[in-house]
Parts: structure tokens; sequence; C-alpha cells
């Protein structure tokens, strides 16, 4: 029998409005299209010429940029689903995916909502309820109070009851005041004296509350599918340990170091949780586990995913099509001892974002270029030229590899990695390799601190190696010359200068490196004051794309180079990003722009303005402020100067370089 | 399509066509002493032309060069670099203009001229060095000036003037301002040459005392005025500083006379390349694909050498020069000692004549013929000179060897075509002309040897003294011979003649088939045309005595 409260609506899809975007939405549209289904597409004004819209059978525009007026708005896309005549909304993550509202909404006006009963959403959205829930249907839960009576000594007694070591929290807190962990019986009487203190004076209450601490937590998740038949079933876990931000970077399937009677204990618990809501779909059981391997609750996560298809991977299901084919009222394809567990898969999160120094800043901007790796699965929502957004989330892509092991499979994903090309805005690629070479992580040793517990050597700078400064070098300024087919000798004779060789200097990182060109495909690079040979062969030009074959210090290896507007990306034995000198004339003042104008660093959103013009500012002093990626940043004075005219205000969108101040000219 | 097309999938017509020409043999040992002797002569004079000219290079003095830096100036060849297209070839002309000339060190004359590729636009390029007596123009700066000008009035090529010059050099003022040569024709040609529809763009980047078409003007360091403060103060009283007189901001703003206002160097070039964008679009001379030469260019050095009494097989340096090494020789059985034919450079058809020892009548006559054929085809012209002169003596001359000399130099001045000279020996007595003439380091240049000069003088005195029933002392021959030699030997030397502009420059030999393709893409910028040759010196007699000298010799 049904736990849903209302019989659930099935009926055959053949068309179904996705209310997402990017690569999710897309990644709905491949199945739905194998399976004869006709996808919809809704877009908001930042999308119209976005990938997944172009690839949509149809598409309905839905309102502006912000999301809450278009992908959140729930009226304007039950309106459109009617109007298009699909029968179902696939909701993909995010946006409307867990709001109950939208389910009934959904439910309402005849149409499927691909997900769970509203039930479901609404008793894992309370955190209490759902804690009781899977209390009463005997799933692990970190045991806790959250009690009236303050006492010490009752909290000291639920304390033992719970086992140590223990939690205290300050019940207002936040930021990690008034909080302590007490690791055994004899500590509690001074952590909790010193947490009460602590939070007294922060928030002028010491409310406390006592958790279990659980040592050195891993993020370990069991995907689950229930159907109207009361089926459920677990498709194995997924450890997401390795986090920043609280925000997943590499997951894979399943959890490394795990025995398979934990692993099948996860996946019935799972299974139990699930089916103690009546869920139906896909969704996720997360649990915290402690390193001996035990495991407690945390939440339900009522949707498809961004990391099922390592999940996928594993099991040579589409989770997808199961999710279609459940709304539509059939059973789940698969029994539970039917699902194998095969190999193992990594999925990594490509983000737009500057990860240096562990600060992991999120960027938005133009994708000058974008190449994906030909040999994994890559799920993504863009292509070259695209923009990441401020708007929405700055997930450029999701690498997706499979192995028969997690060895094998760590090495196809450093090398999808290696492969995937991103100009134009920073990633997190480099950083995810260097993940994947640490010796912890290769042993399996994956838990939600890994990143700031080994910050040091993730985060160490590492100097460019011979090969890196002879490819970056010789590979910038092959890109600088003439992309057309040679005219005559004078495009033909590259550098040729009489009876000398011309010299360039280049940089590699923050080194200068003096390039003499003997002959086209002959060099000297001044390297520290060394001369280093190079030679250049098998060079073919293919577009913006040069590929050579460089020879120097008896190492012979290839290369290729990808110009962009902006900047010019060098691949081989490391991979850098050169950015090109401006043209003088966009810097130079016949623009109007004169050296020092504050500038915006990014697109963004003006929110205050803080100068006027004819005011004196002095080096370093803030005239504007604006948020870009949810971010605030604030744009200083560059030097002392006095403004001359504000060109931009409070509201209004800006692009990147766009001029903020303008100062006068000094003499 | 071709059976023996290399490059199959970019075939096409040029180099398919020119496979129907066989390429050259070599047959040089390069293990024979000969070649390790020539090799190591020649390196070590072209080691010498890259020394020297690397020290040119620098510019000025090292307290003249940190004051231009300190201004906010580029250097006069990192203004070039910034100018011209990236990743391409720039030729400098007549880099080794007034070396040793004057009492002073003016490196380049202080001007640095050439060709270069500006926003795809083959351009010539003339930049003042201000940090060579602050570039004033001595008498070879004119010169060298001028010269350029002639090189782009000749092949249309538009003209850019990186100015930054103090004006004429006073205490040389008597031989660079009055005559028709002087001063003034730079200004002349300016105008001139924009009648003509080539295009001249001026970038004042510095001081711009007098004339000129101005355009873009670097803010703070780039005045124009007819008369400095100085003068002005002399004059009227009037004192100003030269950034009120004749700056940026009143000549874009209030004269009108600069047309686009920069905010430095980099900036000013930028906006140049911007305006050269804007310039009417050259049309391709070239084919896009074109084969290397078979054997390297460096053997050059082996086969020639440095010393010019031993001969060569000039056969073997066109093999080192031309696109696959391939050689249609035009009547090789006859006139031997100037060899002609047809091959390609960069894909581009051209007409070679290379001298193969002296000239006689038949080698005259022959090349005239050739040359014919080349101008009425519109083919340029390549000469790969090493002369000894016309033959001499008796049979010679009765067979006309004057007349006929007289024809292949009618056939060389009167032919429209672009004609571009390499001096790769001597260069003794008649005939340097065409539009480009560069010169190998081991050329020499005179109306004849020193030894032959030396011989002339000599037999003289001797039969003098015969005359005059003395003796002729072998210790009286070596002294007078001595200086005569050396005069002419200095006199000879490429770096004597390209100091005072008889060439447009000296040049490594394995760098001839860059050289020599560069100049010809800036000769074929015009469009080549019709050729009406003067009277040729013909008579029948003539031709049949020479045929006699022929079967006879």
């Amino acid at each position: 029998c049904s736990s849903t409260t209302t019989n659930p609506l099935i009926k055959k899809i053949d068309r179904v409005l996705i209310a997402n975007r990017g690569e999710i939405a897309i990644r709905v549209m491949k199945t739905a299209r194998k399976m004869g289904i006709e996808s919809v597409a809704v877009f908001s004004d930042a999308d119209r010429g976005a990938l997944f819209v172009r690839k949509a059978d149809k598409a309905f525009h839905i309102g502006p940029a912000q999301a809450s007026q278009s992908y959140l708005n729930v009226d304007k896309v039950i309106e459109t689903a009617l109007k298009a005549g699909a029968q179902g909304i696939h909701p993909g993550y995010g946006f409307l995916s867990e709001n109950a509202g939208f389910a009934d909404r959904c439910a309402e006006a005849g149409l499927v909502f691909i997900g769970p009963p509203s039930k479901a959403i609404r008793d894992m959205g309370t955190k209490s309820l759902a804690k009781q829930i899977m209390q009463d249907a005997n799933v692990p839960v970190v045991e806790g109070f959250h009690g009236k009576d303050q006492s010490d000594a009752n909290l000291k007694k639920h304390a033992k009851k719970i086992g140590y070591p223990v939690m205290l929290k300050a019940v207002y807190g936040g930021g990690g005041k008034g909080m302590r962990i007490a690791w055994k019986e004899e500590d509690f009487d001074e952590a909790v004296a010193s947490a009460r203190n602590e939070a007294k004076k922060s928030f002028g209450n010491d409310d406390m509350l006592v958790e279990k601490f659980v040592e050195r937590p891993r993020h370990v998740e069991v995907q689950v599918f229930g159907d109207h038949h009361n089926n459920h079933v677990y498709l194995w876990e997924r450890d997401c340990s390795v986090q920043r931000r609280h925000q997943k970077i590499i997951e894979e399937a399943p959890a490394p170091n795990i025995s398979m009677e934990t692993r099948v204990r996860l996946g019935e618990s799972a299974v139990r949780a699930a089916a103690a809501v009546g869920y139906v779909g896909a969704g996720t059981v997360e649990f915290i586990m402690d390193p001996r391997g035990d495991f407690y609750f945390m939440e339900m996560n009522t949707r498809l995913q961004v990391e099922h298809p390592v999940s996928e991977a594993i099991t040579g299901t589409d989770l997808v099509e199961w999710q279609l084919r459940v709304a539509q009222g059939e059973e789940i394809p698969l029994k539970q001892k039917d699902i194998p567990l095969k190999g193992h898969a990594f999925e990594c999160r490509v983000y737009a974002e500057d990860t240096r120094k562990g600060a992991f800043m999120p960027t938005a901007g133009k994708l000058d270029y974008v190449e994906f790796p030909t040999d994994a699965r890559v799920d993504t929502g863009v292509v070259t030229g695209d923009e990441v957004s401020v708007h929405y989330d700055p997930m450029i892509a999701k690498v997706i590899v499979w192995g028969k092991d997690r060895v094998e499979a760590s090495a196809k994903l450093d090398r999808a990695l290696k492969n995937t090309r991103i100009a134009g805005l920073p990633t997190n690629i480099d950083f995810v390799r260097t993940v994947l070479q640490h010796p912890e992580f290769i042993k399996g040793n994956v838990y939600t601190d890994f990143i700031p517990d080994f910050q040091k050597d993730l985060f160490h700078e590492r100097e460019a190696s011979f090969e890196q400064i002879v490819e970056s070098v010789i590979g910038q300024h092959l890109a600088e010359r003439p992309i057309s087919k040679p005219s005559g000798p004078f495009q033909a004779l590259n550098d040729f200068r009489l009876n000398a060789n011309l010299r360039r200097s280049y940089k590699v990182e923050d080194k200068e490196v003096q390039l003499e060109i003997v002959d086209k495909d002959s060099f000297i690079l001044n390297i520290d004051g060394k001369p280093v040979e190079a030679k250049v062969y098998n060079l073919t030009q293919d577009g913006h794309k040069t590929t050579f074959t460089v020879e120097a210090d008896g190492r012979r290896w290839l290369a290729e180079t990808v110009q962009t507007e902006q900047s010019i990306l060098v691949y081989g034995a490391g991979e850098a990003q050169h950015q090109r000198q401006p043209s003088a004339l966009l810097t130079g003042a016949g623009s109007g722009a004169s050296l020092g104008d504050a500038v915006a660093p990014m697109p963004g959103i003006i929110e205050k303005v803080l100068v006027n013009a004819g005011d004196k500012v002095t080096q370093g002093q803030a005239l504007v402020v604006m948020v870009a990626m949810k971010m605030e940043y604030i744009i200083r004075a560059s030097k002392d100067a006095i403004v001359e005219s504000i060109s931009c205000a409070p509201g209004k969108n800006v692009a990147k370089n766009t001029v903020l101040v303008h100062f006068k000219e000094q003499q | 399509s071709f059976p023996n097309c290399v490059r199959n999938h970019h075939c096409n017509a040029a180099v398919a066509a020119s496979q129907l020409w066989a390429p050259l043999n070599s047959e040089i040992d390069v293990a024979s002493d000969a070649f390790v002797q020539n090799k190591s002569s020649m390196e070590e004079i072209v080691s010498d032309l890259r020394n020297k000219i690397a020290k040119i290079s620098i510019g000025g003095d090292e307290k003249a060069r940190s004051l231009h830096r300190k201004r906010n100036k580029l250097m006069a060849r990192e203004r070039i670099e910034t100018l011209i297209d990236p990743g391409t070839a720039f030729l400098e002309l007549s880099q080794l203009a007034g070396y040793e000339m004057y009492g002073d060190d003016v490196p380049a004359a202080g001007i640095v001229t050439g060709i270069g590729s500006v926003a795809g636009k083959t351009c010539m390029i003339v930049a003042n060095d201000a940090t060579v007596k602050g570039g004033t123009y001595y008498p070879m700066t004119v010169k060298k000036h001028l010269r350029a000008q002639d090189i782009a009035r000749e092949n249309r090529l538009p003209c850019i003037y990186l100015v930054d010059s103090g004006g004429a050099n006073l205490p040389r003022q008597a031989d660079i301002f009055a005559d028709s040569q002087h001063f003034g024709r730079i200004f002349y040609n300016q105008a001139t040459m924009s009648s003509d529809g080539i295009p001249q763009l001026a970038v004042v980047m510095g001081s711009c005392t007098a004339g000129g078409a101005y355009a873009i003007i670097v803010r703070k360091t780039g005045t124009v005025f007819l008369g400095g403060p100085p003068l002005v103060k002399a004059a009227t009283g009037e004192e100003i500083s030269a950034e009120a007189l004749g700056g940026a901001d009143l000549h874009c703003s209030e004269s009108g006379v600069t047309d686009y206002y920069a905010h430095d160097d980099q900036h000013a070039l930028a906006l140049a390349r911007a305006a050269a964008a804007g310039l009417p679009s050259q049309t391709p001379a070239f084919e896009q694909e074109f084969e290397e030469p078979l054997f390297p260019a460096e053997e050059i050095y082996g086969i020639v050498g440095s010393n010019l009494k031993k001969t060569f097989e000039v056969r073997e340096v066109i093999a080192r020069i031309v696109d696959g090494s391939r050689f249609d020789e035009f009547k090789p059985r006859y006139g031997e000692t100037l060899v002609t034919g047809w091959a390609r450079l960069y894909g581009r058809q051209v007409g070679i004549l290379a001298n193969n020892g002296v000239l006689f009548s038949e080698s005259a006559v022959k090349g005239a013929h050739f040359i014919e054929l080349c101008a009425q085809r519109g083919i340029p012209l390549l000469f790969l000179q090493n002369i000894t002169g016309f033959m001499v003596g008796r049979d010679a001359e009765a067979g006309g060897i004057a007349k006929h000399g007289a024809k292949l130099v009618t056939a060389v001045a009167c032919a429209r075509v672009p004609k571009i000279t390499v001096l790769i020996g001597g260069s003794y007595g008649a005939g340097n002309y065409g539009m480009f003439l560069f010169m190998w380091p081991n050329a020499r240049v005179s109306v004849m040897g020193g030894e032959q000069a030396a011989n002339v003088l000599a037999t003289v005195q001797k039969d003098k003294r015969a005359k005059e029933g003395k003796t002729w002392t072998p210790e009286e021959d070596a002294a007078l011979r001595r200086p005569v030699e050396a005069k002419y030997d200095k006199e000879g030397h490429p770096y004597f003649a390209s100091a005072r502009l008889w060439d447009d420059g000296v040049i490594d030999p394995k760098d001839t088939r860059k050289v020599v393709g560069l100049a010809l893409q800036a000769c074929l910028n015009k469009p080549i045309e019709k050729t009406t040759f003067g009277v040729f010196r013909m008579n029948y007699n003539a031709e049949v005595y020479a045929l006699g000298h022929r079967l006879g010799a």
C-alpha cells in the first residue's frame, strides 16, 4: 500500500517540461529523446542563447535573469507546461526540485511532478521530524539532547547516554563560537563551562545542546529509488567527502575503504528510510560516517542529485530513465538483487572559481575557450563563448569516469581533467588534479575536512618545471604568429631579422624568460641566465589551435596552444594560461578611460557608490561596492586622485572592465 | 594529380607546374679541405658582420639611451617591433649607413629604415633614433631617408614615419640642406608620393621641427613647430615651453595639425596600426604553397668562401636559394659564363642571371635575350653578380664586346620588371642596377680589382722607366702596389660601400633566399609595367665574328 496522501497521477508522458537549466536540463533531454519523449525547455533572459535551449525540442521564455522571477516562478512554470502541452515536469536539482508546494501545484494542474510525493518532501524537509521518522524506522541518527532542562547535571547525564565524545553547541550559536568537544566524561565540566562562557559573551544566552560528536566524519550517501508499487531499492553508496565551502567537488562510487557488510547495512538503512516516508522516485539518503564505519542519518535529498552519474556508472543504469518510467506508473526496472556493483566511478565538478590560496572564490564571465575530453562522460551546458552568469551556479561541467577499480578510475579522471580545457575564467581543475595525487586521497582516506587538513600540500605553490617553462614560452611565441595562410615571405618568414636574431621576453608565472628566435623552428631560451636550445617539429596550425613537438635538453614532447581573445593557453607537460597583452588602443585614454580609473573586476551588480564627482580620494579608499556571485567586492582607488565622474549607479549590471569611476587627469 | 607532387592535399597548379623543372644536382664534398676552409673563412666574416650589426643596433650611447627611457619613450627598434605584425619578418635596409664615415659614431646614420608588414600591409618604415645625436640628420641620414622613400615610391609602399628628430645636424647643414637631393627632398617626396596615392603616415614621438605629413602625436613627448622655443625667444621674445608651443594638446585640439592624440608610444603605435588597417588592401603576389630548397643554405659558406680569386659553381648557390632547388636553365650550352634560367621563390617565378666567370660577348647577348623574354612575360629578375668585368683583349673587342656589353646594359636598364641584385663575389666594372642591391660580406665593389689596378699602375710605371732606360726594382714595384691594393681593398669592401649607401645592405649568404623573397614581395606591391627597350646596338657582321671567336676559343 502507498503512504502518499493522494493517488499518484499516472499517465503516459510524451512531452516533458524541464524546469531547470544548464547541464541537468541537457542530461534529462538526452534520456527523454532516447525514450521518444519530447523535451520542452524554459529559459530566462540570461539563457536565451544557451546550449540547453538550443538542444530542446521546444523552448519557452519564462522571465528575467533573476531565478526568483524565472526558474523559481511556480505560476509561470506551470502555465508554460500547460501551454506547451507537457504531461510532466522534471525539476532537475535545485530550483523547484524540493519545493513541496510546487509538487502540489503540479498535481492540481494535472501535471506529473517527476519527483517524490509532496508529503515526502515536506517530511524530509523538516529536520526534527525527519530525525524522528528515521529513529522510528531504526535508522541510526546522531543522538542529541535539545531539551529545556539546561542544568549542567542534566546535560552531563545526556552526554553519558549519547556516548562520548560529545559536542556542546550554543543553541543560538554560529561560526564555531560557543562550541566545545568533550572527549570523555572527565572533560565535560570544563568544556560546558567554557562553552557557556563564550556563548554568553557572544550571544547573550548560554543554552546548550549536546550531540554525538562524529570524529573525522565522511560524507557517505546512498542512492535510493522507490516506485508507486511500494518497491524500494538502493543503488549503492557514494562518497562525497572532498568538499570546499560545504560544496562537493569530487564524488565517487562506491565509497572507498568500506566493508561489504557496512555497505549492505548502509543500503538497507537507506531503503528503510525511503520506505518510511513512502518515497517514490530518485532520492538520496545522506549519512555521516566515522572512521570505524559507524554511520548516522543526516538528511534525505528528495531529488536527483548532481552526482548521480557515478551511481549510474557502477550500476549500468540510467536514473533519469528510471525517474520517467516510475513517474508514469511503471515498476522500478530492477530488483535489488539484480542491481550490480561494477568497478569504480569518479565525478569531478568543474567550477569557475579561483582556487588560489584556498580561497575558492567563485567567478563569472565569458568562457573564451571550452574543450572537453572525448574519453570521459562530460555533462555540461556550455560551449566556447558562453557566459558563466552571476545569476546561477558557477558549475561549468561534470567530468565522470569509470574504471575497473579505484586506481584505474582515478588515473582516468586525471587524464580526463588534463584534457578539459577551459579559458577565460579560472577553474578548479588544477586543484582537483592535485587532490587526486595526494597520498591520503590515493589511500582512500577521504573525509570532510580533507581540504583544510591538507591545505599545505594542496596549495603549495609549485614551481613550473623545465618542460613547462619551455613549452609555455615557445607556445606563447608561436601563438603570436599570423593565423592565416602566409600571403608572402613577410608573413611566411616568421620573425626574420636581417643579420640579427629577434629576442622577445615572455612570462611564465613570475619568471621572465628571454627567447631568441634563431629560425622559425629553432630557438634559444634564456632560463635563469642559462641558454637552452629548443627546436620545434611537426608544427601544425588549425584555426586558433597550434600543435607542435618540442625538443630541448634531450627531451622531446608534444604540446598544444589555443588562442583566445584574452589569452593564450598552453597544454603539454603542464597547462598554463597566459594573458594576452591588451591592445594599447583599449588601455590608452583614446577610449576615454585613463590609467588608474576604477573598473569592474568581474561582471556584477553595483550595490553602493561611496564617492561623488569632485571628491578627493586617497589610494586604497573604497569607491564602489559591487556584488558578484553572491559575494561583495569593494572597488578601491588605485592612486590618489580627484573623481571626475561616476559612470555607474546602484542596482546597475556592469560588465567586466567597465569603468566605474573616472579620475581627473593629473599633470 | 601529379604523380610526384610532394604535398598532395595542398597540391596546386603553381607547385605542380614548377615540378616539371628538374632539381639541380649538388656535387659538393662537405668533407673536402676546400669546403672546410671556405666554410671557416666565410663564418669568420659573417660573424664579424653580425657583431658589427649587433653593436649598431644598440643605438646611441648609454647616457642618451637612459635619458630616452626616462622620458617613457621606446627605442627606435622597439617602436618598429611594436608597429609591425607579430610573427612577421622585417627587412631592415642600409644597416651600415654612415659606418666609420664621421669622426664620431653615428650608428645606422641615426635612422632605422626597413620594410615590414603592418596590419597585413607591406609598408616602408622610417624611424629616427633620437639616441643618436638627438636624431639629427647627417648627410648619410638624409641619403638613407631618401633611399627608403625612393624604394617606397618605386614599389608604391605606404610610408610610416616614426618621427623623433632634432632636424638638421647644424654643423653639417651645408651638406644636407640646400641641394636637390638634400633635406627638402624628404618633404617633396612625401607630397608627391601622397599625390600619387601612396599613403604617408607620420607618428610624432619626439621633436619634429619642420615639414611633413603629421597624423599621430604622443602627449608630452611629441612636439611639432616651425621654430623651437629658443628660436621663438630670439625672434619675438616670447618665452614658452615646447609642449605649450607645439604639443599634442595644441595640435590635436587647436591647430588641427595632428589628427590622433596618443598617450604614449605604445598607444601611438597602436593607432598607427589601426590607421594601416584602413589602407587599401594589397594584392598577394605569392603562392601559399612552395617547396624549400633541397640543400641547406649554410653550405653556401663552404662553396663560396671568402677568397674572390677562387671560382665556384654558381648553380650550387642557385640550388640553395630557389624553391625545390628546381631550375629551368635557358641556353645552358651558349655563353656558359652567364647562367640564365627560371626558378621560383616562395612560389613566385623569377628569372635568374648568375655570373659563372668573365663575361664574353655571347654571355652578354644571351643575357640580353633572356631579359627580353622575362620583360615580355613580366617575370622579375634576380641577378647573382660575380663579375670581374667584361673580357678585354683584341678578340673581345673585335667581337664587339663593347657593343654586346651595351646590349646587356640596355636590356637590364630598360626592363620594367622588378630587379634584385645580390653581389655574391666581385663586382668590378660596369653594372649595378635594379631596385634592390644586397651584398655578401665577401663581395667587393670597384672599377676593377685592387690587384688589377696595381698591375695597371705598375705596368705604366715600368714602361715609363723602360723608356727612360731605368730599371724598375721589385722593391719599387711592391712599394707602389701596397697602398693601391690597400686603398682598393678598403674602398671595395662591402662595409665601405654600404656605409655610403651604394647598396641596400650587407647580408649573410645563408639568408639570401629570405632577403630576396622579402625584397620581391616589396617590389611586387606594384603591378609590373610593360617594357619598351631602348635601341640595341646590333650588327650582322659582328654576330658572325662573335661566332668565329667562339669557335676559335
